[in-house]
């Protein structure tokens, strides 16, 4: 009980000891810029703009995602020993997905070729 | 027990332990040592204990981002491959659902951030209050997918070799784009043109029935694309993935929703909360991920 009574003159000044307090503004900001992208992604749906949609869409996604990881998750307070943490592993998980597309594209020729030599039955006859 | 060497000389002395990068923040909540019920006897100060704790959730959202970026992985590769796929089955998804789970899970953000708040500022009503409602949208969210699964599973659209729609979504056209237009249920085009076998209506069929009804049709429309079946195995994996850390979110935070009742968390001590809303906003990520992955193709 010592530490409520030794912070609670901080707590009432929207402090604390321990770590950064997230002010109500930040917090109720963050949610309605949120709320804000959620509608420009679901209304880019309706403008067709080709293979450039997905990136839009993505784009968009890395916005909110920024926005979450940032405020809702104090990483613009934090350490910054955490945020290097979690976008280490960003990276690597792009590093996997990337390397990955470039491996599977480069079989795209053969299994197009097998394709044409022996076509799959439609899904819906089995 | 004097376990560890700092445990007898804080008594005396109270600071500073050096060696210690968090000792200088730390030299607040340093009163009271080895006292403090909510200090573990292995940590310092409560600066150090929380931020031992912070890094450890860290490392453990690592380990969930690189779990989940193999299911992102066969995404990538197959929407790549077979983008016809996604440019035909996404018309079985639900954008409004997927938007209302999407506003849901952004709110119940928004509680959770404003539970670690509440915590910090020994604000104990507001502190349940919030975990509460993380709580209620953790359920509403599941409720919406419940939905949404049962929903494509009555009309057979599994996963894998158990996808069998027999009420499959018929096109009539294809732009140069890649899109499908003109699209009807098979439930609707039988209900237009009377379909039956043996005098029994196409809604009062039973399953082969059913399946037998829409083969025919698909004769007359757009061929289905091979690989559907793979899309919906990916979104099933993908959705099903999230699904079972938003239940594992919910046991969280009924535990986290009882010791805030029993009045466990204060400004000295609120870690679990902030640990578990870290988690919680990473669960929002992989959905913000998701649902234009899933729901938003076109």
């Amino acid at each position: 009980m010592s530490n409520t009574h030794l912070h609670a003159g901080d707590a009432a000044h929207g402090h604390n000891a321990i770590a950064h307090v997230a002010s109500i503004k930040v917090l109720v900001g963050v949610f309605v810029l949120l709320l804000i992208l959620t509608g420009v992604t679901v209304g880019a749906v309706f403008v067709d703009l080709g293979a450039l949609n997905i990136w839009i869409a993505m784009g968009i996604a890395t916005v909110k995602a920024l926005l979450v990881a940032m405020f809702f998750m104090h990483l613009a307070y934090d350490r910054p020993f955490n945020g290097i943490v979690f976008i280490a592993s960003l990276v690597f998980a792009g590093l996997f997905v990337s390397v990955l597309l470039l491996d599977a594209r480069e079989y795209k020729p053969n299994v197009d070729s097998y394709r044409a030599l022996s076509p799959l039955v439609p899904s819906s006859s089995n | 027990m004097s376990t560890t060497p700092h445990s007898t000389a804080g008594v005396a002395a109270p600071l500073p332990h050096g060696g210690h990068g968090a000792a200088a923040q730390g030299s607040h909540g340093d009163q009271g040592h080895g006292h403090n019920p909510d200090l573990a006897h292995h940590f310092d100060t409560p600066v150090q204990q929380f931020d031992a704790g912070k890094l450890g959730i860290w490392t453990f959202l690592v380990t969930e981002v690189l779990f989940f970026s193999g299911l992102f992985c066969a995404y990538s590769i197959w929407r790549s491959l077979h983008p016809e796929a996604f440019m035909y089955a996404h018309h079985y998804l639900d954008t409004k659902l997927g938007a209302t789970n999407t506003v849901v899970l952004l709110f119940s953000s928004l509680t959770a951030a404003w539970s670690v708040r509440c915590a910090q500022l020994n604000q104990k009503r507001g502190l349940v209050v919030c975990l509460a409602l993380t709580l209620m949208c953790a359920f509403g969210f599941l409720g919406i997918k419940f939905v949404e699964y049962s929903h494509k599973l009555h009309d057979g659209i599994g996963w894998g070799e158990s996808y069998q729609p027999h009420n499959p979504k018929l096109f009539t056209t294809l732009t140069p784009s890649g899109h499908y237009k003109g699209g009807k249920y098979v439930s609707e085009i039988a209900a237009e043109r009377g379909l039956a076998v043996a005098g029994v209506p196409y809604a009062d069929l039973d399953v082969p029935g059913k399946l037998a009804i829409a083969n025919e049709l698909r004769t007359e429309f757009l061929p289905e694309p091979p690989t559907v079946r793979t899309f919906f195995s990916i979104y099933y994996g993908m959705t099903g993935l999230h699904g079972v850390h938003v239940v594992g979110g919910i046991l969280v935070y009924i535990w986290l929703l009882v010791r805030a009742l029993r009045g466990r968390f204060h400004s000295g001590y609120f870690g679990p909360v902030d640990y578990a809303a870290l988690y919680w906003h990473l669960v929002d990520l992989v959905w913000i991920y998701l649902f234009p992955m899933l729901y938003l193709i076109h």
